[in-house]
């Protein structure tokens, strides 16, 4: 089981009260919003839940895992997620299995 | 962008949405992927990306003070995992600067 953008949807509809079709576009227009902003290069903040940080990586050998081939991975813009703290403290206490 | 801006260019967008519903939806959503994480529930956007948990096992660590060895618990940690959308988006730029 996941969390889904179809159950988000499902909780503007019952919480907020926006309309089935509201809700679907609210959560697509969420993460549109933030991937434009990361496109953008700009870094976004979510208090009570984390950073997304763009990350430069410059151009570094790598490998063909399959022929063992080199090959270089080309520089390239990454994204990075930290959580912020009060995540981390709600995330340490979960018990569950250890993956 | 911070919480409150992402609010403000939602808002732009939803025009036919009252602000405080785009705030209380914003919110919303937060919360719900704070709470999935909280309970050990993955979350997955198609385009965007995926958060899990990783687990960190138990080990020795040191008070940096005095120098005293203190047993720490193993624990849970969010981890993203950004989706192709995303990752290709926010390289396009940079491929772009470079091939042209």
């Amino acid at each position: 089981m996941a969390l889904t953008k179809a159950d988000m949807a499902e909780r503007l509809f019952l919480d907020v009260g926006l309309n089935k079709r509201e809700a679907k576009e609210f959560v697509d227009a969420c993460f549109e919003v933030v991937r434009e902003a990361l496109e953008r290069g700009e870094q976004v903040k979510l208090s009570g839940f984390g950073n997304f940080d763009l990350r430069e990586k410059n151009q570094r050998p790598g490998r063909n895992p399959k022929t063992g081939e080199e090959i270089p991975i080309s520089a390239r813009r990454v994204v990075t997620f930290r959580p912020g703290q009060k995540l981390k403290v709600r995330v340490e206490g979960y018990a569950g299995p250890r993956e | 962008m911070t919480k409150s801006e992402l609010i403000e260019a939602l808002a732009r967008r939803q025009t036919h949405l009252a602000f405080a519903d785009v705030e209380l939806a914003v919110k919303s959503v937060v919360e719900q992927m704070s709470q999935a994480l909280s309970q050990g529930e993955r979350i997955e956007v198609r385009g965007f990306g995926s958060f899990a948990l990783h687990f960190r096992p138990p080990r020795m660590g040191r008070n940096p003070k005095t120098g005293d060895s203190v047993a720490l618990p193993g624990k849970h940690v969010p981890h993203f995992k950004p989706g192709k959308e995303l990752r290709e988006r926010v390289n396009l730029r940079l491929e772009e600067a470079a091939t042209g």
